[in-house]
């Protein structure tokens, strides 16, 4: 793999991985591991843990994905891998 | 009109509809047949995607699984969404680069093996297999129960449709007829959510009355969620906010053995390679997650306000006082019509004429009923698919709501069964047939070699499902472990790690599976045969806890160690799989269509 496209793939993986990072702490952490602490913090009728397990979490997930979606386009641009 | 004309109107409607569209997009090509030509809008792709995803299970049962398990529900929530950032950032983008047609095609060439292709077969087989069932036997029960068929011609009617749709069009026509079910189905789920979130909460968006404060009755002012927690505890039940399921543990692991079966799933995968480009399938992915969203944030109050309803409908006041128990001879009619379908059932047992539901398991609860005169809960039955096949009635929602929930209950179940039966019957005609049998195939017998494969899995699937095998009740948990297990390991380490080979990939993907099976056959019987299974099925003898359910994650694991352990101690993969690994990290280069 020639330096260019090794820097890409890194740059790939440290994006990859903080929102990985990102994706875990919202479902398992705040949503299972926290979330009897979270409770404490009331989000309208229900606790904070249990809303990030059942609603706060999947709208992260979204949001993830569309960001790494735009992240990677903006590299494929920057690193000169992108189609057509 | 009555309810049955109107629900064969809205069913036959969407059924003739589905048969248009069908003709429609008649597939030409192979490549038309197994990935729709290449060609659909990624936002197009993730709706197809949403209606692939859901299954009859996702629709019907989910809500009924919230509602009596609380937050400890959470982990079908999270478990059945985070899968798609999973498949977002680690799969789709490089197997559409890879551009070809199925999941052990791919499996096949990077770990340069007819062997690892032939295991993927049989693991996506497997876990396809089990999946349709589920589906079939929706179907069946949904005509039976709604269209006073019986379960046979339903299931004949459901497989006579799927039929027509995915022999003619194959990817092409099931892409286009599941974006038409994905529009019945959200419509049939969200119109009586929002009615029964205005009763309670006055809030028309279902995911903001699920926080909000209830405005009629006594409890005008309480949060709805506090009120819940109220009315079930004072019953001796578990603390809906708060009961979790089994232990914190396992929660864990099932939600992670969920979220790796999701983005391991044959059929849902292939749904990324329908794309123009590589970028589209990073987006449609999440597209394709707003779409399940829209159901899966709804779910959660759909099963904390029918739940309410349900307690409020037979517990009317103060636990304890008499009068506070509905009389049978009042209840709703709803009660009635689902007492019939054997969904609900009642047995006055202190002979009172009033019914009586708590929780007689809960030794405080149990003494106080004593007290009451109450001589056990006369609720003996109470399924959880009542939770949204009642709602609009329990909602006071006209009969053409009624109806386009069968409607939806059929469209969530034909999307998700034909999704899996192209998987099959690619796997079939593209990796045994083309890939093992006959390499030198012309592309017009393989046309016809697909179609006739997709009639085998439509009779297979039709078959199981007149004769359910007996371990069929646990299939569903079943295929997300083996996917969990064999396929997203291996898929992932083929993309990220150029060092896995073709042995670490073949021991990799039978261990993971293997100890998979193992787990939940110990614990729940071998193939599921009472009397066979040789631990029990009982909580103390569970690893740390692990439901056999929750065990893929740890499969998984398995998998992920052989597979790079073998790999240290075996010869090092050929150079020209470590380029073409280069090659699919990269998205320059992916044709709109690959030649075969």
């Amino acid at each position: 793999m020639d330096s260019k496209a090794a820097q890409y793939w890194k740059a790939n993986l440290r994006l990859l991985i903080s929102l990985l990072v990102i994706w875990f702490v919202v479902s398992y952490g705040f949503g299972i591991m926290f979330a009897d602490a979270l409770n404490a913090i009331r989000i309208g009728g229900v606790g904070l843990g249990f809303w990030f397990a059942q609603q706060g979490s999947i709208y992260v997930f979204i949001v993830l994905i569309f960001f790494y979606a735009a992240r990677m386009n903006a590299l494929d641009r920057e690193f000169d891998v992108h189609e057509d | 009109m009555d309810l049955n004309t109107i629900t064969y109107i809205v069913v036959g409607a969407t059924f003739l509809l589905y048969i248009g569209i069908a003709v429609w997009a008649r597939a030409g090509t192979t490549g038309e047949f197994y990935v729709a030509g290449k060609g659909v809008h990624p936002v197009a792709n993730g709706m197809a995607t949403a209606a692939d995803w859901m299954s009859a299970a996702s629709f019907i049962s989910m809500a009924g699984l919230i509602a009596f398990n609380g937050y400890g529900a959470s982990v079908f929530l999270m478990g059945w969404t985070g899968g798609y950032v999973l498949l977002a950032l680690l799969l789709a983008p490089y197997l559409r680069k890879f551009g070809k047609f199925t999941v052990p095609e791919f499996i096949g060439e990077r770990f340069y093996s007819q062997t690892a292709r032939l295991v993927a077969v049989i693991c996506l087989i497997l876990a396809s297999v089990t999946y349709v069932i589920g589906q079939m036997k929706g179907i069946g029960v949904a005509f039976s129960r709604f269209l006073e068929t019986s379960y046979e011609q339903g299931l004949f009617i459901g497989m006579g449709i799927v039929f027509v749709y995915a022999v003619l069009g194959g990817m092409k026509g099931i892409t286009y007829t599941q974006i038409a079910q994905y529009v019945v189905l959200i419509f049939a789920y969200t119109i009586p959510a929002v009615f029964i979130s205005m009763n309670l909460t006055g809030n028309p968006i279902p995911q903001l009355g699920l926080i909000g404060e209830m405005t009629t009755g006594p409890h005008a002012g309480m949060d709805m969620m506090a009120r819940l927690d109220q009315v079930v505890t004072d019953l001796g039940f578990a603390q809906y906010s708060e009961q979790v399921m089994g232990s914190k543990l396992n929660m864990f692991v099932y939600t992670l053995s969920l979220m790796i079966g999701t983005a391991g799933l044959p059929h849902v995968i292939i749904r990324f390679f329908t794309v123009p480009k590589v970028k589209d399938a990073r987006s449609s992915a999440g597209w394709a997650l707003v779409f399940i969203a829209i159901l899966y944030t709804t779910a959660p109050a759909v099963g904390s306000m029918a739940r309410l309803n349900l307690m409020n409908t037979i517990q009317t006041g103060p636990v304890g006082e008499m009068t506070a128990n509905i009389e049978y001879a009042k209840v709703p009619d709803w009660f009635r019509k689902w007492e019939a379908t054997g969904l609900l059932k009642y047995e006055d047992k202190n002979g009172d004429g009033r019914i009586q539901y708590y929780n007689e398991k809960n030794a405080d609860m149990a003494k106080k009923a004593e007290s009451y005169g109450w001589k056990g809960n006369e609720m003996v039955k109470v399924d959880n698919d009542i939770m949204v096949l009642a709602n609009p009635e329990i909602a006071g929602l006209p009969n053409w709501v009624i109806a386009i929930v069968v409607a939806g209950g059929l469209a969530a179940a034909l999307s998700t069964a034909a999704g899996l039966l192209l998987a099959i019957a690619s796997a079939v005609s593209h990796d045994v047939i083309k890939g093992m049998i006959n390499p030198d195939i012309s592309e017009k017998s393989e046309l016809l070699a697909s179609r006739l494969s997709m009639i085998g899995a439509i009779a297979l699937a039709g078959y199981f499902g007149l004769h359910p095998p007996g371990f069929a009740a646990g299939t569903v948990a079943i295929a997300f472990g083996l996917a969990a297990s064999s396929i997203f390991p291996v898929l992932m380490m083929g993309i990220f790690n150029k060092k896995v080979n073709r042995a670490g990939a073949i021991w990799g993907m039978i261990s993971g599976i293997g100890i998979t099976m193992l787990y939940v056959f110990q614990h729940k019987g071998i193939f599921f045969i009472p009397g066979t299974a040789f631990l029990g099925d009982m909580k103390p003898d569970w690893f740390f806890g692990i439901s056999p359910n929750a065990f893929g994650a740890v499969g998984a694991v398995v998998n992920f160690v052989v597979a790079i352990a073998v790999s240290k101690v075996t010869a090092e993969p050929p150079e020209h799989i470590q380029h073409l690994v280069e090659d699919i990290r990269v998205p320059k280069g992916a044709g709109a269509a690959t030649d075969h």
